[in-house]
This record gives C-alpha cells, sequence and structure tokens, in this order.
C-alpha cells in the first residue's frame, strides 16, 4: 500500500487556480440557478437593449431621410455668381471690364460635361422684360381676356433633363436655336394653361410685348425651379440678343449619387478658372451630417432611460451576487479548505458577476437589434445598425458585472473559513 | 534536515510546540495555550472535550484555517508559522484532507466533480483528475455513484462523498469535525469502519469528537480541558 506520508516540504507551494479552472468554476456557479440567473440579468438585459434599440433606430432613421435627401437635393449643385446685382451690362461674347468672375459663360454646360459625376446640367436666367406682356393676338385686346403677365425666363437645352422635367407636347429647344437665336418659346403647362394653348402643330405664336415667338413646344414635371411651369422660356442666345442678357443668372447641375460634393468643389473652377472665387456653388449637406444631427436631437431621453436602465441592472447584479456570496459562504469556507487563497475566491465571484453581465448584455443587443429591425419592417425603412454597436453591448455588460462584482467578490473573499465551515450549511 | 537516512527519521506529520492562541478581548479569551501534540505518521487520533474547552480552535490550527499567536507548528517538518496566508493556503489543500459534520457537498456538481474539486487548486493536471477522482471513490465503496447528484444520496454516501474529496489530495493528514454529528449510529458505524480501514492503509487520522463512542475507536485519545491538551489511557476494546 502506498504511503500517504507527503515528501518533506523543501519547495514553497503555491496554490494554483488555471484560467480554464477559474472560468470553469463561474460558469458552474452562475448556471446552478438558471431561474436566478434570468432575473438577475433581466436589468442589464434591459438597458443594454435600450440603448441598443435606440442607437440603431437612430441610424436607421439618419440614413433613411439621408435616403430621401438623396432622391432630389442630394444630387443638386447650384453654382451662380457671388452678387449677381453687381454686374453691369454687356453684351453676349464681350468680356465685361469691372467684373469678369462675376459672370457665368454661355457654354457652362459644355464645360460641366466635362467635370466626373456630372449627370446634366443647365442655365436658368429670369429675364426682365418690363411692363411687356404675354398675348396670343398680335393687337391689343381691350377686353384683356388672352393677355396675361407671367415670367420669361432664358435657359439652356440642358435645363430640362437637369430638372427631370418632360415635354407634354413638341420639343424643348435646342443649340441651333440657341446659336442662331431663334425667336422660339417653349411654354410651361400652367402658363400654356392661362394662354389657352394645347397643341403646338398648328404653330401657335405667343407676344412677349410686341415681339413674336413661336410656341415649338410644352413641359411639364420640374422637380426644382416649379416657376418654369409658369414661364414662357426662350433659348439664351434669344434672350442675349432680344433682351441684352449678359450671361445665365445660375447653373444647375444633376450629379451621380455621391458626387455631389465633389462637383460642387470642382465647378467653380471649371466655369471661371481665372477667378473660381468669384462663383459660388450651393452643395447638399453631407450625409454624414445629415445623420449626425438627427441622432443627436432624437435619442437624449432614450439614451438617458437606458443609462438608467443599465444603472439598475448593476445594481441588480450586485445585489443577487451579494446575496449569493451569504447563501455559498460555506461554499466558500470549502474552497478556502481545498486550498483556495482569498485571491482565487474573489476572482471565481468578480468573474460570476462578469459572466452575469456579459450575457445581459448579449441578450440585450439580440433585443436591441430585433427591435431595430422589426420597427424597421413596421415602418418600410431598411435597417442601418454599426457592427461595432451590437459586438460592444455584450462588453459593456461585462464592465458592468465587472463593476457591480467588485464589492461582493471582496465580501467573498473576508469570510472566514472557520465561521463558514461550522455554520452547517 | 533529515539527511540521508530519512526513511529512519521521518518528522512527524504534526508537532506542536507550546501553541497557544488568544483572541483580542476585551477581555482577552485564550482559547489554547501552552498546547504540545505530536502526531506520528499512521497514527488514528481523537480529540474529545467538552465545548468551549478549546477543542475547536485546535482543529482550526491543525487544520491550518487559524494562526497560533504563541508557539510553532511543523506539518510534515515545516514550519507553517512562517508561512503567510496564500503559502498556508496551498499548504492546506496539499496536505491536510477535511471532512465535516455536514459534508459541504455542492449541491449542483455531481459526485464526481464534487471530489474533483479538491484538485482545482492543488495544481492537479485536468486530464488527471477524472482517473484521480474516480480511484479516491472507489476507494470509499462509491464507485457506482460515480455521476450521482449529492442530493439523491444518503447521509452516509454524502459523508464517503466529502472522504473521498479528503483523500483524493493524497494528504499526509485526515481532519475530520464531528463525522458522525449528522448521521445514525448505523450510518456512523459503516463511517468509522471506512476510517479504521484507512488507518489500516497507512493513513494519519484526526478525529475531533465530543462523542465517546467515536472517540473510543481511535488508537490514541486525547481530551481538551480548559484550552490544554491531556492524554487519556486507551482502554481494551
Amino acid at each position: 500500500m502506498r504511503s500517504f506520508r507527503g515528501t518533506p516540504p523543501h519547495p514553497r507551494v503555491r496554490s494554483s487556480f488555471s484560467l480554464r479552472d477559474l472560468v470553469d468554476e463561474a460558469l458552474a456557479g452562475v448556471a446552478a440557478r438558471p431561474a436566478r440567473l434570468a432575473l438577475t440579468t433581466l436589468g442589464t438585459v434591459l438597458g443594454v437593449a435600450a440603448l441598443v434599440a435606440t442607437v440603431g433606430l437612430a441610424q436607421t432613421a439618419g440614413g433613411q431621410i439621408a435616403g430621401r435627401f438623396d432622391a432630389v437635393t442630394m444630387t443638386e449643385v447650384v453654382v451662380a455668381p457671388r452678387d449677381p446685382g453687381a454686374t453691369p451690362g454687356g453684351n453676349r461674347g464681350e468680356s465685361t471690364s469691372t467684373a469678369p468672375a462675376a459672370l457665368l459663360p454661355w457654354d457652362a454646360e459644355a464645360r460641366l460635361g466635362r467635370l466626373a459625376g456630372v449627370v446634366a446640367s443647365g442655365t436658368y436666367s429670369r429675364l426682365n422684360v418690363g411692363a411687356d406682356r404675354v398675348r396670343t393676338v398680335p393687337v391689343v385686346d381691350p377686353s384683356g381676356a388672352a393677355e396675361q403677365t407671367m415670367p420669361v425666363a432664358a435657359a439652356s437645352p440642358g435645363l430640362l433633363s437637369t430638372l427631370d422635367g418632360e415635354v407634354v407636347t413638341g420639343r424643348f429647344f435646342d443649340e441651333g436655336h440657341d446659336r442662331r437665336a431663334d425667336p422660339v418659346a417653349v411654354l410651361g403647362a400652367h402658363a400654356a394653361e392661362r394662354l389657352d394653348i394645347n397643341r403646338i402643330d398648328v404653330q401657335p405664336t405667343v407676344f412677349i410685348g410686341d415681339r413674336p415667338f413661336t410656341v415649338i413646344g410644352i413641359i411639364d414635371g420640374v422637380n426644382r425651379r416649379t416657376e418654369l411651369l409658369d414661364s414662357v422660356v426662350i433659348p439664351n442666345g434669344t434672350a442675349a440678343a432680344l433682351y441684352d442678357l449678359t450671361g445665365p443668372d445660375e447653373v444647375r447641375i444633376r450629379t451621380a449619387l455621391g458626387a455631389a460634393q465633389q462637383v460642387g468643389a470642382q465647378a467653380p473652377l471649371a466655369l471661371a478658372p481665372n477667378a473660381p472665387e468669384g462663383m459660388e456653388a450651393r452643395v447638399p449637406p453631407s450625409p454624414a451630417h445629415v445623420k449626425a444631427d438627427v441622432a443627436s436631437d432624437v435619442n437624449a431621453l432614450f439614451l438617458l432611460l437606458g443609462g438608467v436602465a443599465l444603472v439598475v441592472g448593476a445594481l441588480g447584479i450586485a445585489n443577487v451576487t451579494l446575496l449569493s456570496v451569504l447563501e455559498r459562504v460555506g461554499e466558500i469556507g470549502l474552497r478556502r479548505s481545498l486550498g483556495a487563497t482569498r485571491r482565487h475566491v474573489a476572482a471565481q465571484f468578480l468573474t460570476e458577476s462578469v459572466t452575469i453581465g456579459f450575457l445581459g448584455g448579449m441578450v440585450g443587443a439580440a433585443v436591441g437589434v430585433l427591435l431595430t429591425v422589426g420597427v424597421s419592417i413596421a415602418r418600410d425603412w431598411t435597417p442601418v445598425l454599426d457592427l461595432r454597436l451590437a459586438g460592444g453591448a455584450p462588453l459593456l455588460g461585462a464592465v458592468i458585472g465587472l463593476i457591480a462584482g467588485t464589492y461582493p467578490a471582496w465580501k467573498a473573499s473576508a469570510v472566514q473559513p472557520i465561521a463558514a465551515l461550522r455554520s452547517g450549511t | 534536515m533529515n539527511g540521508p537516512d530519512r526513511s529512519s527519521h521521518l518528522p512527524p506529520v504534526v508537532e506542536l510546540n507550546g501553541v497557544g492562541r488568544s483572541f483580542p478581548g476585551p477581555p482577552e479569551v485564550h482559547a489554547v495555550s501552552g498546547v504540545d501534540l505530536v502526531i506520528e505518521a499512521g497514527e488514528y487520533l481523537s480529540i474529545v472535550g467538552p465545548s468551549g474547552s478549546g477543542k475547536s480552535t485546535l482543529l482550526h490550527l491543525l487544520g491550518l484555517l487559524d494562526v497560533p499567536t504563541t508557539g510553532t507548528y511543523h506539518l510534515d517538518g515545516a514550519d507553517t508559522s512562517a508561512m503567510g496566508e496564500a503559502e498556508r493556503a496551498a499548504w492546506r489543500g496539499r496536505k491536510i484532507g477535511f471532512v465535516f459534520q455536514s459534508f459541504h457537498l455542492l449541491a449542483h456538481r455531481t459526485v464526481l466533480e464534487n471530489v474533483a474539486l479538491a484538485m482545482v487548486y492543488t495544481g492537479v493536471p485536468r486530464r488527471e483528475r477524472g482517473d484521480r477522482a474516480r480511484a479516491a471513490l472507489e476507494r470509499v465503496g462509491l464507485g457506482h455513484r460515480i455521476e450521482f447528484s449529492p442530493s439523491t444520496l444518503s447521509g452516509g454516501e454524502r459523508q464517503r462523498v466529502a472522504i473521498a474529496r479528503a483523500l483524493v489530495s493524497g494528504p499526509s493528514l485526515l481532519l475530520a469535525d464531528e463525522p458522525t454529528g449528522n448521521l445514525d449510529s448505523v450510518t456512523a458505524g459503516s463511517i468509522l469502519d471506512l476510517f479504521d480501514s484507512l488507518h489500516d492503509q497507512g493513513l494519519t487520522l484526526a478525529v475531533v469528537t465530543h462523542d465517546d463512542a467515536v472517540s473510543r475507536r481511535a488508537q490514541r485519545r486525547v481530551r481538551t480541558v480548559d484550552g490544554r491538551v491531556h492524554e487519556l489511557e486507551v482502554e481494551a476494546a
């Protein structure tokens, strides 16, 4: 039979408690009471779920708003001279002596067409026609029935497609009309209605003041500059010849999705290479700004609620872990008698509370993600969620468990094994 | 320390020299004072005494759960009085097997896991633990209860699990505190029979009890009175 004598004690011995053993013991301790575990994690679950859902819904909503802007606003750039009122008069093709930088070139469309990201562009100018009225008959009709005051605009051929407009009947003018300064006009749908013109195959004529223009088309459906629908629109060249237009008021550009910022930065240089600072490009706010704005003001309250729930969750973990320490005094004494140091006991209880917090964080993250997806489905949104948030939530739970478990772990390590072993539990 | 012929000069398992333990008052209580006690390897000792006689304090001192305020305690030849808290814990885990009146089994672990728990803190590699726990359970006659939960076992079986747990680390001293206090007389008898057979196998045992019938089973008996230890004559069985 082998001897039970230990060898004489030459080397110093140390208690060991490997990480794997620590995790095993902690998990066994946590898993011993599943119902209590579920209740303990509830606060953390609610808190983390509230935080994840709040941030997730904010990101989703931010993505939605930005997406809606994307359709029109996010692809729209408008370039105009910085101070158009100060531009002195001048004729087409001549350089103006005092402020050449403050004048858009007539060939803006061609210049912008060379920029990457530009889908379409066109110029727009409001013409000053003085007291001239628009009529469909050449004589002044005292009854004034067919005589209207309506705006007259000059445009380049590309403006219609830039504004996503459509030709209801006839056609829009082209470069030829522009170059030859033909007396042609296109009517906006409302203007045509007011002038009682609904077909162009009879080649109707409108008079602006005494000047006749042949109507070649009627347009509708523009999504910007909707006053065009109330206007008589003539080519730039015609406007320059007849009304001394010196340059377009503004250039409107439709860009590819996401290119607006870049085009906005390049367009002034393309339009006025010698003095780009004289041009002002209005670009849509960048998507990042839109999201940040939404996230900041929608959610302060929910984040606060989530924070409160987390504090409650931490108190819950602390409370239950402390109770568990009192209940398991016998187990603590036993472990001490089996060679565990105070540090080992503290480490085990701390690991247990971290595990509880981690589990709560995981369940909470899952609930939060489900909430975000559920609301998104109900609202027909595209759920957007930062993966780091879903991954970080369990860690947040673990940190909460760590904080909550510190005091109970210290209490556990202070248990006197003598009293514990005699307690009979 | 033992020289070349250590086999003939094995140090005693326990050697108490003028050990005292007092608790600061007021009034200061001398629970144990001036105790000289030697337990040789292979001895089966029982410690009896009325409550308040210092019996429990002596148990805690022997089990390294408490530190003497005066005197020295050599366990397997090593001076435990000079050890720090952590080293004493390690020494306790390796050298002393505890058996408690109320068993102290973990209710949510199997019998095997309860026994293996004793090897968690003593550096036994994980892969060896299962086999060693099984062997210890065989020794106490519970080889057929390995995967049972302690709650399904009888009191006597539970105490056998606790004894297996105490044996599994190969301790120098088995320290039992009222091991039969929660058991009926028949079951208690079988536990004491187990102690006898372990003693026959060479194990050193110290049993603390207030029960004369239990203490009579020991080869050597001491009595604590007012914090001091007196040897008792062993009666013929």
